[in-house]
């Protein structure tokens, strides 16, 4: 009997502390998005983040854009010449870039690169009290602190995608022109011909934004909620990565099915 | 605001990643294809459409003159009915005619229009009404394999 009343309580218990978690992620993510214009008015903490998250990720997301690149030009060239169209390698290159690889590949990075930065360095001020202090002089940790990092992975992490997606499509020429021979002119006219403006650069710009966002509200969320010991902060960290890489993953489907289902 | 060591390069992030948006935009994506003249639109009937798309390009002479704007189908006369924007620049006479080409052996389709001889011009709202419809692979080789039945069972018969 007793048996039964433990596992019950058990089972609510669960449940009701994973209703609170979701609760209290709402509530933070409806915190920054209403603090977020204010965070700026003061745009020299903004600025910092972004020079933190952006600049330092910039050598990173343009060197995996570049290879990445590389790779679809040899891989697409390979299937291409098959059927003869190896010309249209321009356009393979650009589509897959554009609208998926560049956004998706970029937030993974991010989150790997900038997300983990944000969670160690949150936890550890939560850790070191330093939040607490703030909340005793009356400064809102979560505007002085947490609203300028999300803003600033929020504009950082469009511009790292675009930046990831023009870096790919000049190693797809470098590849596809320069070293196989695929002639230069099919391969920016087929591209030119085949990319629309709104629906695929357009898009991948929005799921880049959808991504910055999910990718910098994870990693907040997590070094915010941590518990404040260094084994609290290493699993925080850790949890960074695998939800927004989870999160980013299943969001890319949902938005594929929503922007380019016919 | 005081300034900090940081503006320039955040600044220059900021250019990088407007210039990589620049870049898909102008170069993957054909920006300056999006022409913003006046048009004028016409529509025509077909039989068949073959695998023509909305957007596809309206050309003479192979220069792009128009671009196709909307297909429905007709339920009274079960035609195709193409809608297309033709530059304002453009004047056609009133008796051109279209038809549905193909770039390349399985490149996608576009239409083609002929000039006519007529003195009046292709005006808002008119309907082309000498069209070609698509060539379809299907038809062309019941076409042959007929073709070539029918000459089969000609040839015995001269024979004797």
């Amino acid at each position: 009997m007793s048996g039964v009343t433990t596992l019950l309580s058990r089972i609510g218990f669960s449940v009701r502390s994973s209703l609170a978690d979701i609760g209290e992620a709402t509530r933070l993510l409806g915190r920054l998005l209403v603090l977020s214009p204010v965070a700026l008015a003061r745009f020299r903490l903004v600025s910092d983040q972004i020079f933190f998250l952006g600049n330092y990720s910039l050598a990173i997301i343009s060197v995996s854009g570049l290879f990445v690149g590389f790779v679809l030009g040899l891989q697409g060239y390979y299937t291409l010449q098959r059927y003869g169209s190896s010309e249209a390698l321009g356009l393979l290159v650009a589509l897959s870039l554009v609208r998926e690889l560049g956004p998706v590949v970029t937030a993974l990075l991010f989150a790997g690169r900038a997300g983990t930065a944000l969670t160690a360095e949150i936890g550890l001020m939560k850790s070191g009290e330093q939040l607490a202090a703030m909340e005793m002089m009356a400064v809102d940790p979560v505007q002085r602190v947490l609203a300028p990092r999300f803003l600033g992975g929020l504009i950082a992490m469009p511009l790292l995608a675009a930046v990831f997606s023009a870096v790919g499509i000049l190693g797809g020429w470098a590849v596809g022109v320069l070293l196989i021979g695929v002639d230069a002119g099919a391969f920016w006219s087929q591209m030119q011909g085949g990319v629309d403006v709104f629906k695929d650069v357009g898009n991948g710009v929005i799921k880049s934004m959808v991504f910055g966002l999910t990718v910098t509200f994870v990693a907040l969320l997590q070094g915010y909620f941590c518990q404040p010991t260094p084994e609290g902060v290493a699993r925080a960290t850790t949890r960074t990565v695998v939800l927004s890489s989870l999160a980013v993953l299943a969001l890319d489907f949902v938005l594929t099915a929503l922007m380019f289902s016919i | 605001m005081q300034k900090s060591r940081h503006d320039l390069w955040v600044g220059l992030f900021v250019v990088i990643g407007a210039v990589a948006l620049l870049f898909l935009a102008l170069k993957a994506g054909n920006l300056l294809s999006l022409s913003f003249e006046p048009v004028y639109r016409v529509s025509a009937r077909f039989d068949n459409i073959g695998g023509l798309k909305a957007r596809a390009a309206v050309k003479s002479a192979g220069v792009v003159v128009g671009r196709v704007t909307h297909i429905s189908f007709d339920d009274k006369s079960f035609q195709a009915t193409v809608e297309m924007e033709m530059e304002q620049r453009f004047a056609f006479p009133k008796d051109s005619s279209v038809k549905i080409l193909t770039a390349g052996l399985l490149g996608e389709q576009y239409l083609g229009i002929e000039p006519g001889a007529a003195e009046k011009t292709l005006l808002a709202g008119d309907v082309i009404t000498q069209t070609q419809s698509a060539v379809v692979l299907e038809t062309l080789i019941s076409q042959f394999l007929f073709n070539k039945a029918a000459d089969a069972s000609n040839a015995p018969a001269d024979k004797p």
